[in-house]
C-alpha cells in the first residue's frame, strides 16, 4: 500500500491529534483536581475545552471523536477560517494554562497531597508496560512521536517533558508541560500549513498482503497500538487493540503499596484512565 | 402589661443586668430570626459567589438572579420524605440534629453585637462560647453512630477527632488574646466578650495589631483552626465526597438534613464572631484611634448608608439589564422592589439617630461577612487535606505555634512590670 498522506493532510492530522491531547489533559486535570477536593480548576478546564470541541464540531460534526482520519489522509477538507480559529484558540488558551498552574503548582495543600504519593520507578514502569505521561514522569524519555515518528512529527520542534521522582506531582507537572508542548506543535503546524490535497490516491477496495502488522501511536494517555493480521482478503482476519488505560491501570497495585486509603483516589486520578477502555 | 413593657423600654439597662429579662427575650427572638435569615442569605451568596469564581452563573431561575432559590430549597426540604434507616437508633437519630442546632444557636447568647446589644454579658463569655460550640461534636458523633452505617460512622469519628485536636490550638490563640485584655493600668483581664472589646477600645488598638506580629500570629492560628472546627474546605474531611459520600449526614434527608445545614452555617457565623470580637475590635468601627478627624468621622458616618445605596444601585443596574420580555416582568419588578428596599435602608441609615443605634451592629456584621466571604473563597481555591496531614497541621504546626505565641505574649506583656519590680528596686 504505502499510500502516505499528503503534506497538508498530515499537518491537519497533527493539529487535530494535538488538540485532542490538549482536551484529554484538560479533562484529566479537571477530574483529578475534583477528586482531590478542589472544585474550581475543573470548571476552568471545561470552559477552555469547550473551545477545542467547537473547532472539532465545526470541522467534522463530532465533538469528541474526530472521525475524519482515513487510510491515506483525511476525509474532509478544513472549513473556511479553520486556521484563524486554531490561532485564536492558541492565543486564548496559553494564559489559561498558566491560570491552572497558578491555582495548583505552588499550592501547599496540592503539593502535600501529591508529592511522594504513588511513586513508580522507571524500571517498574517498563516492567508493567506503563506508557505515556506516567512513564515519562518516572524519568524515562520515551515518546513515540520522537522514538518512532509517525505522521510528520519529526518535522516539528518540541521537547519531551520528563519527571524525576515518578510521583503524582511529577505526573501533574509532566502533563502540564505536555500541554504547552502541544501548543508549540499546533502553532508550528498551523503557521506552516501547506496548500495541496488532503487525501492520497487510494484504491476503492484495498487488498492488503498476507501477514501481520503492529502500529502504535502516542495517544494522550499512552501507547495506543493496533495489531492487524491479514489473510489477503479485503477484511482483516484479526484485529487487536492495545489500550493505554488498560495497561496503565495494572500499575495501581504497585503504586498503592504503603500508601493511605485516601491516596488511592489521587493515584487512580493520576493514571488518567477511562474505564470504558479498561472494561472491554 | 403595657406599663410593664414601658418600664423596661425607658430604663437604661446593660446586657446581663438583672432587670434586663425583657430585652434578653427580645434579643433572643431577633437573633434567632436574624440568624435564620443570615443562613438563608449565606446559602444564596455561597452558591452565587462560588459560581462567579468558577465562571458560572449559579442559580438564575427562581426569582431575579436566583434570589428566591434558598426559599425554594427550604420548601423542597420541608416537603421531602423524612427517611429514617430501618437499622438506625431512632431516638439518638432524632436527637442528633436538634443537639447540633441547639449548640450552634446557644453560642449567640454571649455574642456582643454592640456594647448594649447582647442577650447577656457573661463574665466567662469566651469560655462559654468555646464550650458550647464544641458540644456540636457530640451531636455529630450521635448522628454518625445512630445512622448505623459505615460512611456516617467514619465521618463522625473523623469530625470529632478533628474538632477536638483543633480546639486545643484554638484555645491557645484565644488565651493569648484574653491575656492582652489585662494589659491596662489596673492589670485586670476579662473573659467577658463585651469586656474584651471594651479593652480594645480602651487600649486604642485591635488585638490583631497588638505586639506585632504576636497578635497577628494568634489571629492566624485561630483563623485556620476555626475553618477546621466548622468542617469547611480545605478541612472538610468529614464530608469528603470522594471518600465518604457525605460524611456524618449521609443518612439524613429532608428537614433533618436542613437542620445540619443550618447548624453548620450558624457555627461558621459563631466562630467568625468570636474572631471578630477577640481580634478585630468587635463592634468598633475600623481604626477609631488612627483615622480620626472630621473628614474620617464623616466618611464612617456615611459609610453604612453608602454600602446599602451601592447594593441598591447594583439592583437597579441589573433591573435595567433584565431581558425586555413579558415573562421577565415579574422578576424585573421584584428586583427593582428589592433595590428600593435596600435604598430605603441606606437612606434611613443616614439619619443620625438611627445610625447611632445600629452602627455597632452594622460594623460587627460587616466584619463577620468578610469572614464568610473568606470561607467561600477557601472552598473555591483549596484542595482537601488528607487526614494525617490535617492532624499534622493541627498538632505539629498550630499547637507549638500557639504555645509559643502564648509564652511570648505573656513575656512581652509582663516586660514593663518586670522592669519596674526588678531594676527599679
Amino acid at each position: 500500500m504505502g499510500d502516505k498522506a499528503p503534506h497538508r493532510g498530515q499537518h491537519i492530522q497533527v493539529i487535530l491529534k494535538d488538540l485532542n491531547r490538549l482536551t484529554d489533559h484538560q479533562l484529566w486535570l479537571g477530574k483529578h483536581t475534583l477528586d482531590i477536593g478542589t472544585i474550581t480548576p475543573h470548571v476552568y478546564t471545561f470552559r477552555d475545552r469547550e473551545e477545542i470541541l467547537k473547532i472539532f464540531e465545526k470541522y467534522c460534526g463530532a465533538r469528541l471523536t474526530t472521525h475524519a482520519f482515513r487510510i491515506g489522509g483525511l476525509q474532509y477538507e478544513t472549513y473556511d477560517g479553520f486556521e484563524k480559529d486554531v490561532k485564536n484558540f492558541l492565543t486564548f488558551v496559553a494564559p489559561k494554562i498558566d491560570e491552572y498552574e497558578e491555582l495548583l503548582t505552588t499550592n501547599r495543600i496540592w503539593v502535600e497531597r501529591t508529592k511522594g504519593v504513588g511513586i513508580l520507578s522507571g524500571q517498574d514502569c517498563i516492567a508493567l508496560g506503563v506508557t505515556g505521561p506516567v512513564l515519562r514522569a518516572s524519568g524515562v524519555e520515551w515518546d513515540l512521536r520522537k522514538a518512532q515518528p509517525y505522521a510528520n512529527y519529526k518535522n516539528f520542534d518540541f521537547e519531551i517533558p520528563v519527571g524525576q521522582n515518578g510521583d503524582t506531582y511529577d505526573r501533574y507537572l509532566v502533563r502540564m508541560a505536555e500541554m504547552r508542548q502541544s501548543l508549540r506543535i499546533i502553532q508550528q503546524a498551523v503557521d506552516a500549513l501547506p496548500e495541496g490535497p488532503i487525501m492520497a490516491k487510494v484504491p476503492k477496495v484495498m487488498k492488503p498482503p498476507v501477514g501481520e502488522v503492529y502500529h502504535s501511536i502516542e495517544a494522550p494517555k499512552g501507547e495506543l497500538g493496533y495489531f492487524i493480521v491479514s489473510d489477503g482478503a479485503t477484511q482483516h482476519y484479526l484485529l487487536r487493540v492495545l489500550p493505554p488505560s488498560f495497561v496503565n491501570l495494572q500499575a495501581l497495585d504497585t503504586m498503592c503499596r504503603g500508601q493511605l486509603v485516601a491516596d488511592v483516589i489521587a493515584v487512580i486520578g493520576t493514571l488518567d484512565i477511562v474505564l470504558g477502555e479498561v472494561d472491554r | 402589661m403595657l406599663d410593664y413593657i414601658k418600664s423596661y423600654l425607658t430604663s437604661n439597662l446593660t446586657p446581663g443586668s438583672a432587670g434586663n429579662m425583657f430585652w434578653a427575650f427580645v434579643y433572643i427572638v431577633v437573633i434567632f430570626l436574624g440568624l435564620s435569615v443570615a443562613v438563608i442569605a449565606m446559602n444564596w451568596l455561597e452558591r452565587k459567589i462560588l459560581a462567579h469564581m468558577q465562571v458560572r452563573l449559579g442559580p438564575m431561575r427562581v426569582g431575579p438572579h436566583g434570589l428566591l432559590q434558598p426559599i425554594a430549597d427550604a420548601i423542597k426540604l420541608l416537603l421531602k420524605e423524612d427517611i429514617m434507616p430501618a437499622e438506625a437508633d431512632g431516638f439518638v437519630f432524632w436527637m442528633a440534629p436538634i443537639f447540633v442546632v441547639l449548640a450552634a444557636f446557644t453560642v449567640f447568647i454571649v455574642v456582643p453585637f454592640g456594647p448594649t446589644h447582647a442577650v447577656t454579658d457573661m463574665n466567662i463569655g469566651v469560655l462559654f462560647m468555646l464550650g458550647v460550640s464544641s458540644l456540636s461534636a457530640l451531636g455529630i458523633v450521635m448522628a454518625g453512630w445512630a445512622s448505623n452505617s459505615h460512611y456516617p460512622l467514619i465521618g463522625a469519628l473523623r469530625s470529632s477527632a478533628q474538632m477536638v485536636s483543633y480546639e486545643i490550638a484554638m484555645g491557645m490563640a484565644v488565651i493569648s488574646a484574653v491575656m492582652m485584655t489585662s494589659l491596662n493600668q489596673q492589670g485586670t483581664g476579662t473573659l467577658s466578650m463585651i469586656g474584651i472589646v471594651q479593652a480594645q477600645q480602651a487600649q486604642g488598638i485591635w488585638f490583631i495589631f497588638k505586639f506585632f506580629p504576636l497578635g497577628l500570629i494568634a489571629f492566624f492560628i485561630f483563623a485556620v483552626a476555626m475553618v477546621a472546627e466548622t468542617n469547611r474546605a480545605p478541612f472538610d474531611l468529614p464530608e469528603a465526597e470522594s471518600e465518604l459520600t457525605a460524611g456524618f449526614h449521609t443518612e439524613y434527608s429532608g428537614f433533618r438534613w436542613s437542620l445540619f445545614f443550618l447548624a453548620e452555617y450558624s457555627a461558621m457565623i459563631a466562630v467568625s464572631s468570636i474572631a471578630v470580637t477577640l481580634w478585630l475590635g468587635g463592634w468598633l468601627r475600623p481604626f477609631p484611634n488612627l483615622l480620626t478627624g472630621a473628614k474620617w468621622d464623616l466618611f464612617f458616618f456615611l459609610f453604612p448608608g453608602i454600602t446599602f445605596l451601592f447594593l441598591a444601585g447594583m439592583c437597579f443596574y441589573s433591573t435595567v439589564r433584565m431581558p425586555k420580555h413579558p415573562l421577565f416582568r415579574i422578576q424585573t419588578i421584584g428586583l427593582a422592589g428589592f433595590g428600593v428596599v435596600l435604598g430605603l435602608i441606606g437612606l434611613i441609615l443616614f439619619i443620625p439617630a438611627v445610625r447611632e443605634r445600629v452602627q455597632d451592629i452594622y460594623w460587627f456584621s460587616m466584619k463577620v461577612a468578610a469572614f464568610m466571604y473568606l470561607y467561600i473563597w477557601y472552598r473555591g481555591t483549596f484542595p482537601r487535606y488528607r487526614f494525617d496531614q490535617l492532624m499534622k497541621v493541627g498538632w505539629k504546626i498550630l499547637l507549638p505555634m500557639g504555645l509559643g505565641v502564648l509564652i511570648l505574649t505573656a513575656g512581652v506583656g509582663l516586660w514593663p512590670l518586670m522592669q519596674q519590680t526588678i531594676w527599679n528596686r
